[in-house]
């Protein structure tokens, strides 16, 4: 099958790639560029552990086709951390022991960031609401609910902190 | 899954027209829920997607008081939830597509996909059937609209032709004191598969119901839509025996599967509880209009 060239900003860098039409973009991620920090899971968009941001929306990257990407703007877990330093959601997530085997964690992530980004003061409620398409069969939701919550009310305090300091 | 091609039009004649090309080998293809799922498990087969989320028309939500609502097929459920109008003027079907899988669904599926899939156990198309919507249809010969309650044949199966694709869906706009309201029964909080759907809408005149519809969802080959159950109802107040007639009409309708989901005989029960339930909730909401 003849492959299709796609341009997208992925974690802010422009990138080409090739694709079959067929390929996931979960597949694209993984197997064209060397993104494995996506899981596959389920592959029927059950499980969220392959959610990514597609334009600032969290979606299930096994139930949207790479050639799609083609012109958007994807956000992974690779683009969480800068410079090899850990963003303040991982960082919580470890504090909170928020994870046991780590497949459903690049997910959680990028869930709980999508809402940190339209909501940076969530109730658990909404957290959790917010959390519902990942699944996780080692931790039982409550640390990672309770790191992300943590999560939030620390960024806000750092934003207060830069207000301040300006 | 097996090789496809994929393209993906920036117009409405573009998109019919390879569609026209292809036909039975073509398909539509939005927010590719059900059908990545269903090409890569067998169930269905096409040799081209043609991705219809470019085309502005597909993609419009906008009311307007005296024509109602045009909502695109292709509008994301994400963007129903958010919606403020529909939250005001439809808020049944709102919580219909407000309901849907997670977020990480709701951002990619529509409402329009979730009727053209077929499914039975759809539960925006109650919602849609309930507010009299209309499904306007582009195709190689023209142009049609469909009444919702005819747009399905069997499960998974539509009166769509090949060509022809689903633009938008058509809603009138709100009478004066009418609401909506869509409820679902599942075994668990969130996140399932309708064993029971019912859609309602009430327009009130005092405290006598002026006019109602009733839809129904997984409890038959297609969703249904209870003309008896409603009509019963025009002239009288909305009171517990009239309730009770409604809901005996609408399981009086119902031919659904034995399951592991839900036997026969509980489906047919519940979906007389829903459907005194959902009009007592539209009726609520109608009041207030």
């Amino acid at each position: 099958m003849k492959k299709t060239l796609v341009e997208a900003t992925i974690n802010g860098e422009t990138v080409e790639f090739l694709c079959e039409p067929r390929q996931s973009l979960l597949e694209t991620l993984r197997d064209v560029l060397e993104l494995t920090g996506s899981k596959e899971g389920c592959l029927t968009g059950d499980c969220g552990a392959c959610t990514v941001l597609l334009d600032g929306h969290a979606v299930c990257s096994c139930l949207v086709l790479g050639v799609e990407a083609q012109g958007k703007k994807i956000d992974t877990v690779e683009g969480l951390a800068t410079q090899g330093v850990l963003s303040v959601l991982q960082n919580k997530f470890l504090e909170h022991a928020s994870l046991q085997c780590g497949i459903c964690t690049p997910g959680f992530l990028i869930s709980a960031k999508s809402l940190l980004d339209r909501n940076p003061k969530p109730t658990e409620p909404e957290v959790r609401y917010a959390l519902a398409g990942n699944l996780c069969r080692c931790t039982g939701y409550d640390k990672i609910v309770k790191a992300v919550l943590d999560a939030a009310a620390d960024i806000r305090s750092q934003g207060e902190g830069k207000a301040a300091a300006r | 899954m097996h090789a496809i091609n994929y393209e993906a039009p920036s117009s409405l004649d573009q998109a019919v027209s390879i569609l026209k090309t292809h036909g039975e080998n073509a398909r539509p293809f939005c927010g590719g829920t059900d059908i990545l799922i269903q090409l890569r498990a067998g169930v269905r087969r096409t040799e081209h997607l043609v991705d219809v989320k470019k085309i502005k028309e597909l993609q419009t939500l906008s009311f307007d008081a005296k024509k109602g609502l045009r909502l695109g097929a292709a509008v994301p459920c994400i963007e129903i939830s958010d919606s403020d109008v529909m939250r005001k003027h439809y808020p049944g079907l709102r919580e219909a597509a407000h309901l849907i899988g997670s977020l990480q669904i709701q951002n990619r599926a529509s409402v329009g996909g979730n009727l053209c899939n077929g499914s039975p156990a759809a539960d925006t198309t109650p919602a849609l059937i309930a507010l009299g919507a209309r499904a306007r249809i582009v195709g190689p010969a023209g142009e049609r609209e469909v009444p919702v309650e005819d747009f399905v044949v069997s499960p998974g199966r539509t009166v769509l032709k090949p060509g022809e694709l689903l633009v938008e869906l058509l809603i009138p706009a709100p009478a004066p004191h009418s609401s909506d309201a869509y409820l679902r029964f599942i075994p668990r909080n969130e996140m399932d598969i309708a064993v029971v759907g019912v859609g309602a809408s009430v327009t009130l005149d005092g405290d006598k119901v002026k006019a109602a519809r009733i839809a129904l969802g997984a409890v038959a080959a297609t969703p249904l839509l209870a003309g008896k159950a409603a009509e019963a109802l025009v002239g009288k107040k909305l009171d517990d025996a009239a309730l009770e007639a409604a809901g005996h009409a609408a399981s009086a309708i119902c031919k659904p599967i034995d399951d592991m989901r839900g036997t026969i005989d509980f489906r047919v029960h519940v979906t007389g509880v829903l459907t005194r339930r959902a009009l007592t909730i539209a009726a609520e909401r109608a009041k207030k209009n």
